[in-house]
């Protein structure tokens, strides 16, 4: 579905991804781990064209997105959640949410799904009417991972969800992800909270100073030693 | 009685402030939110004044009548502080070749009145669009190709903008100032305050098209792709939305303020010359910052409080000193409240 070749970045002046290759099947989760700085959040910012690839190829549905804009490629509803969730914060919940269906044209659907996201995050419809500024960084999250659902994605990129949230809010979090990938939605996961992501992923990557440095089912990598003396803390 | 009654308005109008700020969900940053309130607070609290005065006996028609000039003249340059605070909300830009497109406003609406005979409304029509080009080219041209470059750089180009823009029309337009043809001349006079029509249409098409911004800002498409983009670019394109032309339709938006500001200054004071956007320009501009730059209330809130002091220093000091009250008040404003009357300590993102 999206299938990532030899990708280059020079990001800041920093040669950020040096060849990095990978690819997310249909129906998937797929986890991209790594230390701070090791280029997960660039990878994803590339997918979206936020950031220019210096060379390599992105293609989604068969597509070659590398080039296109970041705004057409929302449309081929390729979406991503951004990292520090990155909503409106002078805007309400209910227009953060009317944001994520910016490019959508249905609008009886786009009803039915602010229904079926407000029924997944029940605390989202209690603060409808707040600004999403005020809300906590728990409730921001999650109206983020909601603005994504609204746009009806084919394939949701989410960039380090867990950040900064309680233990109870990350397991939360990551039942919502697990859900929303039941509904239909592939997704493609940074995190550096390697255990969560590899427990819910099919398969994982992990990333090492702009390289994919191991690949595997999340099972094995989660068994793997190096894994789990490095990331897993065991 | 009447001190009783200057009291109980004054305390309405302070109420009704109170609660237009309780609730900055509308007003705070980069919403339109009450635009439109603004001058009918200002109504209010004039009011208030006036019978408060009359209570005291002071010359009351003399002070209201200077305020109602105040009024006008503060409407047109809320109307062109707003282009400076929308452009700034979206890309952070002192657009300071904007006094120039209300000059290009003025002229459009002269020639549409003039050569092609057209009718006055259709004469703002057409300034308004021909304006809205202008300024979308100016943006085309000249800063676009700076999208990523420092902003100081992008600051002197619109510097270079405004002195370019203003030296081509004196060659084209001709330095000679023109007369615009008188199109109103109405006289009302209403508790023996005199009303010229021209004034009382600067302000209703000023309202009008304050109500319309408001409507277009908070409940349109693009206008809340506008406001998306001004909050956090990276998330709006992260919606789809096309940031490039959402530019574009700001400064569309911006200039057709602007251009229409140009032609209802004309049908008060007809002289109009090719430098004439330039003191316009940097009141504008002041009375954008004293609103709160990037806030689009605060740039009616600006320009009405600039346009008011300014007659009523001429008034009952000498007209020497209006430039002086307007910078001075942008001094005092920086001193005290850099972010402006509706500004919030925002931290500058790096």
């Amino acid at each position: 579905m999206l299938k990532i070749t030899d990708l280059h970045v020079h990001y800041g002046g920093i040669h950020a991804l040096k060849g990095v290759s990978l690819s997310v099947e249909e129906g998937q989760i797929v986890s991209l781990i790594g230390a701070n700085g090791a280029g997960k959040s660039t990878c994803l910012n590339t997918i979206s064209s936020l950031v220019p690839a210096s060379s390599g190829q992105i293609i989604f549905m068969e597509n070659d997105i590398t080039k296109s804009a970041p705004h057409s490629i929302v449309k081929s509803r390729l979406i991503q959640v951004p990292e520090g969730r990155k909503v409106f914060p002078q805007m309400s919940v209910a227009e953060n949410l009317e944001m994520g269906a910016y490019v959508r044209t249905d609008k009886r659907e786009v009803k039915a799904d602010r229904e079926r996201v407000l029924n997944m995050f029940p605390r989202l419809r209690e603060r409808e009417r707040q600004l999403a500024g005020t809300l906590s960084g728990g409730e921001q999250q999650m109206l983020a991972i909601a603005r994504g659902i609204m746009a009806k994605p084919r394939i949701l990129l989410l960039d380090e969800p867990s950040m900064g949230l309680a233990p109870i809010l990350v397991q939360e979090i990551f039942s919502i992800i697990r859900e929303i990938n039941a509904q239909g939605t592939t997704i493609l996961l940074v995190e550096q909270n390697a255990h969560m992501a590899l427990s819910i992923a099919n398969y994982g990557y992990v990333l090492e100073t702009g390289r994919v440095v191991l690949e595997g089912p999340a099972t094995e990598l989660a068994a793997n030693d190096e894994i789990r003396s490095a990331y897993l803390g065991a | 009685m009447l001190p009783v009654l200057g009291f109980t308005l004054l305390g309405v109008t302070i109420v009704l402030i109170v609660l237009l700020f309780k609730f900055k969900v509308q007003l705070t940053l980069h919403t339109a939110g009450q635009i439109a309130y603004t001058p009918l607070m200002f109504i209010l609290a004039v009011l208030a004044l006036n019978y408060l005065l009359v209570g005291l006996e002071a010359d009351r028609i003399y002070f209201l009548q200077q305020t109602v000039y105040g009024i006008s003249l503060g409407s047109v340059y809320a109307l062109i502080a707003l282009g400076y605070t929308m452009v700034y909300g979206i890309v952070r830009l002192i657009n300071f070749a904007h006094g120039e497109i209300y000059m290009l406003g003025a002229y459009a609406g002269f020639f549409a009145v003039t050569s092609m005979g057209l009718h006055f409304v259709l004469a703002l029509i057409f300034a308004m669009a021909a304006a809205a080009l202008a300024g979308v080219l100016v943006e085309r041209i000249a800063y676009k190709p700076l999208r990523n470059a420092p902003r100081l750089a992008v600051l002197i180009t619109a510097i270079g903008m405004s002195l370019l823009l203003q030296n081509v029309g004196q060659k084209v337009f001709g330095s000679i100032p023109r007369s615009f043809p008188r199109q109103f001349d109405g006289l009302y006079q209403i508790g023996g305050i005199n009303l010229d029509q021209s004034r009382i249409i600067i302000f209703l098409i000023t309202f009008l098209l304050m109500l319309a911004l408001q409507y277009f800002v908070n409940y349109t498409k693009p206008g809340r792709a506008m406001r998306a983009v001004s909050q956090d670019r990276d998330a709006a394109q992260l919606m789809g939305i096309n940031v490039e032309r959402t530019i574009s339709s700001t400064f569309a938006i911006g200039s057709m303020l602007a251009g229409a500001a140009g032609i209802l200054v004309a049908i008060v004071f007809p002289q109009i010359r090719p430098t004439m956007g330039l003191m316009p320009g940097l009141k504008a501009f002041v009375a954008a910052v004293i609103g709160g730059i990037g806030i689009i209330p605060g740039a009616v809130i600006g320009g009405l409080l600039l346009g008011v002091s300014e007659n009523l220093v001429t008034a009952y000091l000498s007209s020497s000193w209006r430039d002086a009250i307007a910078f001075g008040m942008l001094i005092v404003i920086l001193l005290v409240k850099p972010s402006g009357i509706l500004g919030r300590n925002v931290r500058e993102k790096v």
